[in-house]
């Protein structure tokens, strides 16, 4: 049993690790690196779910009676470069951000909108 | 002006550059027989030009790229893939359906596949370079 | 236990080890580098699950340009991270349990690499046979990605195209950093 599940345990710890960098760093850039960790973690859980025993990649050859199942691999391409979308789009707005605040950390960032905004129950009243 | 980079970074930059765009190309057309295809094809291309970027400044790369002309293949490789729909409409197929873009139904799709392809691989490669450009004038 | 195996089960473990690492580092560079070793183990365990189309896009695009953008990125931002500490029970615990529920959850999947697993019973077969024939050409991934499923690449494309867009209108304007402006203003006025 271990050998048949290793492969989706370990990709979800690895989708553990890259959401408590997530949820747990204050650094942005860290934030991001543990988003792009979490996305391959899940790559890696769908590639696993497409291998199937004894064969081989999905292209066509003589002699070669079993592929892979190709069609997760369609599904992962695409999220691959969605993926460096959003990773690109998340770094042009980080710098933005450090261009206005002067830091990229978020309880520094919390910290001076506070200051200069008020808070949100003084606002309120 | 960026400072002239060392001997051995310029020399080994007009070493590689050539090599990785021809394997680019490689890449594109050979999607059809090996791993590859369109996307691959443009974000290695992109690694190409902005390799030379990094080892020659921008001033020099954008007289070969201009950040006008990139702007204008970012929308280009998307009309192309979204043409090759409405051809195929014209040609009274439906949305994107290649059989009827040629006389036969599998020449429709090869030619089909390389024109999507080929519009992929414009759009990829030109978006990199520009993020990369956008990223580079920034940080200035 | 087959070489398969073995080169499976050491890829993952090296691919855990990174992240662990890249959990407490402070160094942004050291970070962004090792996010780039993270991408390159996985594209080789793409590989070795005979994944090779995915394989060379992940390596291409994640150990090569995302190291690209995320230098580009810190070059702005400046490379050591500022330590704020706050306390981290909260995250470790949801943390725990989410993995203590999906670990759960994968014990109701199919075995590892099974080939009567439903995934491999539906449309998948019909590609494969069919694919040869009404698109004749050897690359049954690229077939379903540019014929078959030619509707979600053209998605896909849009979809890159609007990131480039999206980088265009924040990073492309004027570049006055706005701090001065309010403090001039807040001088004047105070």
């Amino acid at each position: 049993m271990f050998a048949d599940y290793y492969n989706y345990w370990v990709a979800i710890i690895l989708m553990m690790l890259g959401f408590y960098i997530v949820i747990s760093d204050a650094n942005l850039i860290k934030k991001i690196i543990g988003l792009t960790i979490f996305q391959t973690s899940v790559f890696i859980l769908f590639i696993s779910m497409s291998k199937v025993e004894g064969g081989t990649a999905p292209i066509l050859a003589d002699g070669i009676t079993t592929y892979s199942n190709p069609l997760p691999h369609v599904l992962i391409l695409t999220a691959i470069v969605v993926g460096v979308a959003t990773t690109a789009l998340g770094l042009a707005i980080i710098a933005r951000i450090h261009r206005e605040y002067g830091t990229i950390d978020e309880n520094i960032i919390h910290d001076q909108d506070e200051e200069e905004y008020g808070n949100d129950e003084e606002a309120a009243s | 002006m960026a400072k002239k980079r060392s001997l051995i970074l310029r020399e080994v930059c007009n070493l590689i550059v050539p090599a990785v765009l021809l394997y680019a190309f490689y890449v594109q057309f050979h999607g059809d027989y090996g791993p590859g295809g369109g996307f691959q094809a443009g974000v290695i291309f992109a690694a190409a030009v902005i390799l030379y970027t990094l080892v020659y400044g921008r001033e020099k790369t954008q007289k070969i790229f201009p950040t006008s002309v990139v702007r204008y293949f970012v929308s280009i490789g998307l009309l192309l893939y979204a043409g090759v729909g409405v051809a195929s409409l014209f040609m009274g197929g439906n949305y994107l359906d290649y059989n009827v873009l040629a006389h036969d139904p599998i020449h429709g799709q090869h030619l089909g596949i390389f024109l999507i392809e080929l519009g992929v691989g414009i759009t990829v490669a030109a978006v990199m370079i520009m993020i990369f450009y956008m990223l580079d004038e920034y940080a200035d | 236990m087959d070489i398969q195996t073995i080169i499976n089960i050491s890829l993952l473990t090296l691919l855990a080890l990174t992240a662990v690492i890249l959990l407490r580092l402070h160094n942004l560079l050291a970070a962004v580098l090792l996010s780039g070793i993270y991408s390159l183990l996985s594209a080789g365990l793409f590989v070795s699950l005979d994944a090779v189309d995915v394989a060379f896009t992940e390596a291409a695009v994640g150990a090569g340009l995302t190291t690209v953008l995320l230098m580009g990125a810190i070059a702005v931002t400046g490379r050591e991270q500022s330590v704020t500490r706050h306390s981290k029970l909260l995250p470790i615990a949801v943390t725990t349990i989410t993995a203590a529920a999906l670990i759960y959850g994968t014990l109701d999947m199919p075995k590892f690499a099974d080939p009567e697993a439903p995934i491999h019973t539906h449309v998948a077969p019909r590609y494969i046979e069919k694919s040869g024939e009404e698109i004749g050409i050897p690359n049954i991934v690229t077939s379903v990605l540019a014929s078959y499923r030619g509707y979600d690449t053209l998605g896909e494309v849009t979809v890159v195209f609007t990131a480039a867009i999206g980088v265009m209108l924040l990073l492309g304007g004027s570049r006055k950093p706005k701090n001065q402006n309010a403090k001039k203003k807040r001088d004047t006025n105070g």
